[in-house]
């Protein structure tokens, strides 16, 4: 049976975007704010499943052909990586340090490595999120 | 600052992780995880020896001092157990490459069971009781893979019940730290037994004492382990082994671990209630191993009874009894890997875990019969193997305090393990062969060399032992008095 879901579909393709630079925008003001690399992962992820739920997987692998437990397993990798990365620089494993860098278009920008390890937080939460919700969709 | 300290669990949680992009290179990913044992191992002797020069060793993470931040300690106890983790995860590693196929393999077998012994070790390691939690959870939660992977229908059955048995003893275990917590606001184990040490253990954190023994004895088998029989011999030979070997011993860990250096001020309440609780379980664990006529069974009522053994040591609390508790468990860890490879070989071999079904193995398998035997003896505590010198001390510590009930039944236990082995021993090995020569499966060198390692590794510990006991002796120390773990952890200035 076809369901006829133009609506969806349309409010999907607008929506989709809204999903996504919300998820950027929680993980980003996680750094002094309410949010962080779980929640905008998590909110990142949902715009993924969303997509998944209107179009079918074949077309949504098209645009984004990439393994997510690869991704997930990216993620981990970069946050344990920013951890053995102060053992390489002589301090306590998961040292996070930061700096004041003047940038060209955003001024004075405070740069921290936790951002590094947040965004390997938000690719593992994307990436299992996404496998959960791929592998429950294949056994029905 | 010591980062050495947090390297094995580093190792292998970075190990599983690429070997997670090397899923189809099955070559590669054997070769990479044998060499991060092989690191792991150095490393923990490295931690092991400086322990003995520098006394105990602390990570603080991010440079979070304690009680604030997250800690790693590296006690002599806890390094004897990493190290010997590592030894026996690398055999069994060995064993699996012969036995569990290629499917396992490409369904990211490895990873899983490098993400199982970083939980492991960071248990073993962690200073914060709310991070033994997280490391419980990153073990369970592999063993959780680990236990389903391959989908045969008795391992789905058998998860079901183990992951729900496990949840509920999670739950437990965070309603446990919640309360700790609110009782006495800080979860940094050395902090704890400070504060607790000055308002005293009354009855309310006694009973929060319970709710974390409730938890820890589901986790390792002492009296609940009414799950275990199942569970444990639904996956895979390699996997079973695993489990048999390690799992158990974690919660064992963490019970002596809470129970020596946070809540030792009400004896006669909380080792109580865990000597008969091991009493109990010594019993139960026996006849389960007189009952049984599945060799699968028969071994993990071993487990059993070797779990009611080593709490007989915590219940007694002397040094001795703690000397002979840190001998059994490293001895345990080696001998229930080997118990498991036999018994899953021979499983292979003949294709059937009945008693009755199996003969005179010995004349087709030479070699794998007469280590059958040494695993018996060894497990029973013949001298000069590597139960010997656990079960000595074990029951020295019983009689300096006078607990003969305690001593009495430790030892029957062992007269039954050596039954009901030599049952098998009996059944399977001597007799007339009923394998002919063209029927007889051909015994993998795979499966036959491990063995032979863990055989090994049993003899050298038990001659050994003497090389050996520097190490235990102040792991022993250290449980008695936990001022110097105490004045390790919390003195800013290392």
């Amino acid at each position: 049976m076809k369901t006829n879901d133009v609506i969806l579909r349309t409010v999907t393709k607008i929506v989709v975007f809204i999903i996504l630079t919300f998820g950027v925008e929680l993980f980003l003001s996680g750094h002094n704010n309410p949010g962080g690399g779980f929640i905008g992962g998590l909110v990142l992820s949902s715009a993924f499943v969303l997509l998944y739920l209107v179009f079918d997987v074949e077309t949504v692998h098209k645009g984004i052909p990439f393994d997510f437990k690869k991704i997930a397993a990216f993620g981990v990798l970069l946050a344990v990586g920013t951890g053995v990365g102060a053992v390489i620089f002589g301090s306590s494993f998961l040292t996070q340090t930061f700096r004041e860098l003047h940038l060209p278009v955003f001024g004075n920008t405070e740069l921290a490595t936790v951002v590094l390890f947040e965004a390997g937080v938000a690719l593992t939460v994307v990436g299992v999120v996404v496998t959960i919700i791929l592998s429950i969709s294949e056994d029905v | 600052m010591n980062n050495i300290v947090v390297m094995p669990m580093i190792i292998p949680l970075l190990t599983g992780i690429i070997l997670i992009f090397l899923r189809s290179h099955v070559i590669l990913q054997r070769v990479l995880g044998m060499l991060s044992i092989i690191a792991m191992t150095g490393v923990s002797i490295y931690i092991l020896k400086r322990i003995q020069l520098d006394g105990i060793l602390r990570i603080d993470f991010g440079g979070w001092l304690p009680p604030y931040g997250i800690t790693f300690v590296a006690d002599s106890f806890a390094m004897l157990l990493v190290l010997t983790t590592s030894i026996v995860t690398g055999i069994l590693l060995i064993y699996a490459f012969s036995s569990i196929g290629k499917e396992h393999e490409k369904l990211f077998f490895y990873p899983f069971v490098f993400f199982l012994i970083t939980g492991v070790n960071g248990s073993f390691l962690t200073g914060d009781l709310f991070n033994l939690f997280v490391c419980f959870e990153v073990m369970l939660l592999s063993s959780y893979v680990l236990i389903t992977l391959g989908g045969r229908k008795i391992q789905l059955v058998e998860s079901i019940k183990y992951v729900v048995i496990n949840i509920l003893s999670s739950w437990f275990f965070l309603l446990a730290i919640a309360y700790l917590y609110g009782a006495v606001g800080t979860l940094n184990m050395a902090h704890l037994s400070v504060r607790i040490a000055e308002v005293g253990q009354d009855p309310l954190l006694t009973v929060i004492s319970l709710v974390f023994l409730l938890v820890f004895s589901l986790k390792s088998g002492l009296l609940l382990y009414y799950w275990l029989p199942g569970s444990y011999s639904a996956p895979p030979t390699a996997v079973t082994a695993l489990f048999g070997a390690l799992l158990t011993k974690v919660g064992i860990y963490a019970m002596f671990r809470v129970f020596t250096l946070i809540f030792y001020h009400d004896i006669n309440v909380t080792h109580t209630i865990i000597g008969i609780m091991a009493v109990l379980t010594l019993v139960g664990g026996s006849i389960g191993a007189l009952a049984y006529k599945d060799i699968r069974q028969i071994a993990v009522y071993n487990i059993v009874i070797a779990v009611g053994f080593i709490l007989v040591g915590l219940a007694v609390s002397t040094e001795a009894a703690f000397q002979g508790s840190i001998y059994y468990l490293i001895h345990d860890m080696i001998i229930k890997a080997l118990l498991f490879l036999l018994v899953g070989t021979m499983f292979y071999l003949t294709g059937t875990a009945k008693i009755e079904k199996m003969s005179g193995l010995i004349r087709n398998y030479p070699l794998l019969g007469w280590l059958f035997f040494i695993t018996m003896i060894s497990l029973t505590g013949i001298p000069p193997l590597s139960g010997f010198i656990g079960k000595l001390y074990i029951g020295q510590g019983t009689v300096e305090t006078g607990s003969y009930i305690l001593l009495v039944i430790g030892f029957m236990s062992s007269i039954i393990v050596l039954y009901s082995l030599l049952r098998i021993f009996l059944n399977c090995f001597w007799g007339e062969t009923i394998i002919s020569e063209e029927d007889e499966v051909p015994l993998k060198k795979g499966m036959l060399i491990p063995c032979v390692l863990f055989g090994i590794l049993t003899i050298t510990l038990g001659l050994g032992a003497e090389g050996l006991s520097t190490f235990v002796q102040d792991a022993a120390h250290t449980l008695m008095n936990p001022e110097v773990y105490i004045e390790a952890v919390l003195n800013s200035n290392q």
